[in-house]
């Protein structure tokens, strides 16, 4: 069952640009909103795959990230609020053809729609999804969501926060996820890499953008992302390549005992050679759940493609089963059918 | 011994009900019985009612399991108010449905579960055999379980795989009144337990030994004769509601060129229709058993945007979930089909039993305004060609239909005509040429109202649409008042137009007279079978029986203004006729009303004509 199909999408003849995935639309967010620099990164991406663009669909669900499919000359859906999963599930799976890129944010997927989340996560579905999480609810204007840090004041929360906020990456590999990765929108090539990384991906690819509301949670990742300190509270992942960070390239992470630990290289006998080194195509999830779990200010924070395990996809799994019932089956029409079975004639 | 021969009794139809515990095999017994009445040439139609337990505690109320076959020369519309025949397999199956056996009925009871234990457990105190109060029917004591191990004995099977054959041994004495032979079973039985000889000869042997029990000990004071039916000649089958209505759908789906994508979560009684889609890979269905009543529907509507007949199928507490993501598609102007097999209501309500209290949702259950199409099916086999139609109206109007059957429908099984694909109505969605310069998402046939379906991968078409309000014509979202206002009339006006493209309403009688009784979707075959009765009477009364909803047929009103009065019969509490005053104001309408989970009776029905003829 796990051989691979060959459903590629049908390739542009001529080379696109950005220019051909613009819309005429007016783009509606504050000025400052990260969904500027995820926008911008996305119609570089687009270009890049190759595909015809007729063969690029995106669907959003509700929220300020939402808006995402107007902004963008592809075929589109405006969901409804949480549903995008579900939709994107349906898309992909009636037309296997179509590179399916998905829209969503923090409330939209993690609260709302937390179920179809999961779901499409564990069923391997060859969607992009692409998570603006800037921890807070934006077009409701000012609520907490479900990766609001504990604490937090916000309209909702007078007094702060009494809830566990959820690590999307976690819940991600928890959901058995192929596909995770990390980006802060302040770091648009990045972004494009990823995304790149993620389109190339079969299975679903979960993008969280770590992105700033400069309305309503206005600097919630600068602790991570400020440029005085960025370089030695994140850690870009690269596949074969050692972990190391730090404004001094000085530091890096090893595996000590079953725990992660940050070293300085050249302190207490520590080198290069002892560091981890980055393999995001593992199967086994542990690592990859531990990376994805470090946070400030034990840990800088990994960007990046954390996760890439190859698994069958669900779509290919469906198209294979149809050939499969259409060569062997004995109903080949639904007049097979109906005559099929116990029948009689009345004369 | 000098054998009597029985007394043969002629029969235009009858009523067999066969009941006993849920691990008794009551379903089966009822499908092979009707299977043979099939076979003999006689229509029928038949009901399984079954606890929502999968198997309730042995012995109990709770635990009964029943399977009820009308069978008749005549056309057979319902499955029979009260049984002729009651084939009861212990004792508290005997004990709930006693009350519906007519007086005088043929009851088959297996005496040897007749112990104390179990007759008390029933809620009997004295052994209900033994104490004269079934004298007033023909009680047949037959040793059903002993005689199974009996014939059994040299079969080495131990007493738990012999007595799962008892059911057989009734069924066996089943055949005998009514004079039918073994083929079909027999042929079952070589299908299902192929390679287990040991169980085919096990099931022959008891049905056998059944047969002759009831030939032998002269049981039975008389048997039946039911002559062949005179059906329209043709290739049958027998079928139930929920498989007619996937057929439907396949049916549509050839006919079209629209691959056919179910969206759906399992819940009864409408899951058959999930399972049956599910096994028909081999004629392209995509079957995505979804996370929930949401998922579902929101997977068809991606589907359905990508060019898929699109579907997703639950009953009443589903389609309230789904009620959000219906409006998406109305918005979106996006063919689907909602099926709604209703249950008892609300909430959880009934699982197990029918009822028409879904009809406000379907027409009314949303945000907004947000008209939706509604059509409801009639009979189980009718299920076929109402399933055919929604999904041609949802793809040939660009709307989202809501197809209501009922758990009675459903589950309920019936000769089925088989039609030729090719013989069914054309289907024509208004697809989107490559490149057409004309294009507009919102762009409209002015006849129909409805947009073209632009399919991605089209060149030439790409567009966005969403939950938000969108500009006419050009699709942008739009806050507009007057385009709002614009597009809330043209969405209303798309759903009306349909009443163009549907058959006009038929009257069964006369146009005009002294009542028109007014049904819709499950209950036909009752109030017919009433109104019928009354007819040959010779009283002026007519029946009109709608399968649309939303709209109404075009001559709705003529039809309804032909008579002196009008009583509308429904299994809610009035939901239809509140509809027909809401749209046809101005006639003086008496309702009937049931919301027992039951289906009516049609001497119920007569009485209630009866009566509101007699009133002046």
């Amino acid at each position: 069952m796990t051989t691979k199909l060959n459903m590629t999408i049908e390739r542009s003849s001529v080379e696109l640009t950005k220019d051909d995935f613009v819309s005429d639309q007016m783009v509606k967010w504050c000025p400052g909103c990260g969904s500027h620099a995820i926008l911008s990164s996305v119609a570089n991406v687009f270009p890049k795959l190759g595909y015809r663009k007729e063969n690029i669909m995106m669907v959003s669900g509700i929220g300020c990230s939402s808006r995402f499919p107007y902004y963008l000359n592809t075929y589109g859906i405006h969901g409804i609020h949480g549903r995008a999963a579900a939709i994107s599930s349906g898309v992909k799976i009636a037309n296997p053809h179509l590179s399916v890129w998905m829209a969503t944010g923090d409330g939209d997927s993690l609260a709302i729609g937390g179920n179809h989340f999961i779901h499409i996560i564990r069923r391997n579905i060859d969607i992009n999804i692409v998570l603006f999480n800037n921890q807070i609810y934006g077009l409701t204007k000012g609520q907490y969501s479900p990766t609001t840090p504990m604490g937090s004041v916000t309209k909702t929360s007078p007094q702060g926060t009494i809830e566990h906020p959820f690590n999307p990456g976690e819940l991600v590999l928890g959901a058995q996820g192929t596909f995770f990765a990390r980006v802060p929108d302040s770091n648009p090539r990045l972004m494009t890499e990823v995304m790149f990384e993620a389109a190339k991906h079969d299975g679903t690819s979960i993008i969280e953008v770590l992105e700033n509301c400069v309305i309503f949670a206005d600097k919630t990742h600068d602790m991570i992302t400020n440029k005085e300190f960025r370089d030695d509270r994140q850690i870009v992942l690269r596949n074969g390549e050692p972990m190391i960070f730090g404004k001094n390239k000085d530091k890096g992470i090893r595996l000590n005992g079953t725990r992660l630990e940050v070293v300085t290289l050249g302190e207490n006998g520590f080198s290069e050679d002892d560091l981890l080194v980055h393999d995001m195509y593992q199967q086994d999830p542990g690592i990859h759940l531990m990376l994805a779990k470090m946070s400030f200010p034990h840990f800088p924070v990994a960007m990046g493609v954390i996760r890439a395990a190859m698994y069958p996809t669900y779509d290919d799994m469906v198209e294979e089963q149809i050939t499969f019932a259409k060569q062997n089956s004995k109903i080949k029409s639904v007049d097979d059918l109906l005559n099929s079975g116990d029948t009689w004639e009345i004369k | 011994m000098v054998k009597m021969k029985s007394n043969v009794i002629q029969r235009e139809e009858v009523v067999v009900k066969f009941v006993g515990d849920s691990g008794d095999g009551m379903q089966l017994t009822g499908t092979l019985f009707s299977d043979t009445a099939a076979l003999a040439g006689l229509d029928l139609a038949t009901f399984p009612d079954y606890p929502a337990e999968i198997r309730a505690p042995h012995n109990t109320v709770a635990g009964v399991s029943g399977y009820q076959v009308h069978i008749g020369a005549k056309k057979i519309e319902t499955t029979g108010d009260l049984c002729d025949v009651l084939v009861a397999m212990n004792p508290a199956s005997l004990k709930s449905n006693l009350k519906w056996a007519k007086p005088g009925a043929t009851l088959i009871v297996d005496m040897d579960t007749f112990e104390e234990a179990a007759y008390k457990k029933a809620g009997y105190s004295v052994n209900p055999l033994e104490d004269g109060s079934l004298d007033g029917y023909n009680l047949v004591k037959a040793p059903i379980t002993s005689f199974t191990r009996g014939s059994l004995k040299d079969k080495g099977l131990d007493q738990k795989t012999a007595d799962k054959s008892k059911n057989m041994f009734a069924l066996g004495i089943m055949y005998h009144l009514f004079g039918w032979g073994f083929e079909a079973t027999f042929d079952f039985f070589n299908k299902k337990f192929k390679n287990k000889p040991q169980v085919i000869d096990a099931n022959r042997t008891v049905l056998e030994a059944g047969y002759s029990y009831a030939e032998a000990v002269e049981a039975l004071s008389s048997v039946y004769q039911v002559n062949k039916a005179s059906i329209q000649p043709g290739r049958y089958r027998n079928i139930t509601g929920n498989t007619a209505t996937a057929w439907g759908f396949l049916a549509a789906s050839e006919r079209s060129g629209r691959p056919i994508f179910l969206g759906s979560y399992p819940i009864t009684p409408a899951t058959d229709i999930l399972i049956e889609l599910a096994k028909h890979k081999s004629l392209g269905a995509k079957v995505f058993q979804a996370e929930d009543e949401i998922a579902g529907i929101c997977s068809a509507i991606g589907a359905s945007y990508t060019g898929s007949l699109a579907l997703t199928t639950t009953s009443g507490p589903g389609l309230s979930l789904k009620s959000e993501a219906i409006g998406l598609a109305v918005m979106t102007e996006l063919p689907l089909v909602i099926v709604d097999v209703q249950r008892g209501g609300p909430s959880t309500g009934l699982p197990t039993k029918s009822e028409q209290s879904d009809l406000y949702q379907a027409l009314f259950g949303r945000n907004g305004e947000c008209p939706a199409v509604v059509i409801a099916a009639s009979t189980s086999a009718n299920s076929f060609y109402y399933a055919y139609m929604s999904a041609k109206i949802a793809m040939e109007h660009m709307t989202p239909v809501i197809l209501l059957t009922d758990g009675y429908l459903g589950n309920g099984s019936q000769l089925f005509r088989i039609p030729k694909v090719a013989d069914l109505p054309s289907i024509n969605p208004p697809i989107a040429e490559a490149n057409d310069p004309d294009y507009l998402p919102y762009r409209r046939n002015p006849e129909t109202l409805a947009r073209k379906w632009a399919l991605p991968g089209t060149e030439g078409l790409r567009h966005r649409i969403g939950g938000l309000e969108k500009e006419d014509g050009r699709g942008n979202v739009s806050t507009d008042p007057m385009n709002h206002q614009k597009m809330v009339d043209l969405r209303d006006a798309k759903v009306q137009k349909v009443a163009d493209y549907i058959p006009e309403q038929e009257i069964n009688g006369e146009k005009e007279g002294d009542l028109l009784v007014v049904s819709w979707g499950g209950t036909l075959g009752a109030v017919q079978e009433a109104v019928e009765e009354m007819q040959s009477q010779g009283k002026k009364v007519s029946h009109a029986h709608f399968n649309y909803i939303m709209p109404l047929p075009k001559n709705t009103k003529e039809v309804l203004s032909g008579f002196k009065k009008i009583l509308v019969c429904e299994l809610n509490s009035g939901q239809f006729v509140n509809y027909l005053k809401m749209t046809h104001y101005g006639h003086d309408y008496m309702q009937y009303n049931k919301v027992q989970g039951l289906p009516f009776t049609v001497n119920e029905l007569t009485q209630v004509l009866t009566q509101i003829l007699e009133e002046k």
